[in-house]
């Protein structure tokens, strides 16, 4: 049987979240599956699932050099720049 | 009852997001590095490196914990027809429905640890991996669905709710979900008992029966005494548990005391007493030697349990045959529609 990753919205205007993983083997029946074990009491109002093995996912091992990139630009933060006194609406 | 015991179910998620805040510097090391997140309290992530011994005790843990939500479906599931009304039918249905949920969300947790399904329920069937004891014991009356609820669900909450703060990432989620369903399992439970203990006095004889029978079964939930639990340390060291067994079992005896008080009911112990020297509960350890017994396999119910487990899984092969079919089929026609 095919393993299926669930990512469930709680509620309207919030984003899918994983929520974990069912077996089955279709779609369909995988979505009735993630429905009875992870919505028994209306957490969601949406369900995906996604073949496991259909997820591309970045290694831990090369976190320092993957998010590398994003490190050393602190200019991305507001905070980064100095407000003059006054200016108003910043 | 079991509003502190959610306050701390709370507590463990807030201090989960609060530890994943915490920057961490980053070496070659693997080990250092797995170290460094447990100290840090912040979670080891299913694709992390982690030591074998860790990943080999996770899966015995965590597999043992699904496969007793699995039986234990069973000693309840033998009063659903037999329910007394139609209200305590559809809510006892709902909480067999949570356990096999409890068992699903934890075998998905154990596969995160590079083990498959197919394997866990094989290592069940065919004995090599353990369920908990208390579920080889029969349940005789309706009292005792409550006496399961109200001692069982929670002594298993005890035990658990340390577990949401446990090191590994998907099992301490899974936990926290698991312990905000259980509140209402145990709540459940109480009720039944209650209605029961202010009913007749031949139901409240029924419950006293009960609760006679089902406490130290309950007790021996926490497994053997300190003095003699294999696996403790090395799980404290690497933050999977986090309080000895005889502390829940501490823990669990004087939340237990007050309810059975307000039941009106007596727990079996004649050497139960305050003690104001340890501010605890003195009280009979269960019987140990029994509980050895049971877990190798010779208690009341060890064999009708595992034999049902596979009458259904045997039972059940069609259908997981007729389902992988549909799914061949459907594929198959789906691909000719887009030719």
């Amino acid at each position: 049987m095919t393993l299926w990753e669930v990512f469930i919205r709680a509620r309207r205007g919030l984003s899918h979240t994983h929520a974990g993983s069912v077996h089955a083997d279709d779609a369909e029946t995988a979505l009735r599956n993630a429905r009875d074990v992870y919505t028994r009491r209306q957490e969601g109002v949406s369900i995906w699932v996604v073949r496991a093995s259909d997820i591309a996912a970045s290694s831990p091992e090369e976190k320092d050099p993957f998010f590398a990139p994003a490190a050393d630009k602190i200019y991305r933060y507001p905070t980064f720049y100095e407000v003059p006194e006054g200016a108003p609406h910043l | 009852m079991g509003e502190g015991l959610l306050d701390q179910v709370a507590e463990a998620e807030a201090e989960l997001l609060a530890a994943a805040d915490r920057r961490l510097s980053r070496g070659d090391d693997v080990q250092a590095w797995f170290d460094a997140v447990i100290e840090a309290d912040q979670k080891v992530e299913p694709r992390d490196w982690m030591p074998d011994d860790y990943r080999k005790g996770l899966i015995r843990q965590i597999a043992q914990h699904a496969h007793s939500e699995i039986i234990g479906m069973q000693p309840e599931g033998n009063w659903i027809s037999r329910a007394p009304t139609l209200k305590r039918k559809a809510i006892l249905l709902a909480k067999v429905q949570d356990e096999a949920g409890h068992g699903l969300y934890l075998y998905a947790a154990a596969e995160t640890l590079g083990i498959t399904r197919a394997e866990l329920v094989d290592a069940l069937i065919e004995g090599r991996q353990k369920y908990s004891s208390i579920f080889n014991y029969p349940t005789l009356t309706w009292a005792d669905v409550g006496a399961i609820g109200w001692l069982v669900d929670g002594a298993a909450i005890v035990n658990q709710v340390p577990l949401c703060r446990c090191s590994y990432g998907p099992y301490a989620r899974a936990m926290i979900r698991i312990c905000k369903e259980e509140s209402f399992h145990q709540r459940q439970g109480y009720e039944i008992l209650h209605t029961l203990s202010h009913g007749t006095p031949e139901q409240k004889a029924m419950a006293q029966d009960s609760v006679d029978r089902w406490w130290y079964p309950s007790l021996a939930m926490f497994g053997p005494p300190d003095t003699q639990s294999t696996h403790s340390a090395k799980s404290m060291g690497w933050k999977i548990k986090r309080h000895s067994n005889d502390e829940l079992r501490q823990r669990f005896v004087d939340m237990c005391v007050p309810q059975a008080e307000v039941l009106g009911l007596t727990l079996p112990d004649p050497e139960l007493r305050w003690n104001d020297e340890r501010g605890h509960h003195d009280f009979t350890e269960p019987d140990y030697a029994e509980l050895m017994r049971v877990v190798a396999g010779d208690g009341p119910c060890n064999a009708e349990r595992m034999a049902h487990r596979r009458r259904a899984h045997d039972e059940g092969a069609w259908v997981r045959e007729a389902a992988a079919e549909f799914a061949k089929k459907a594929a198959t026609r789906k691909g000719e529609e887009n030719r």
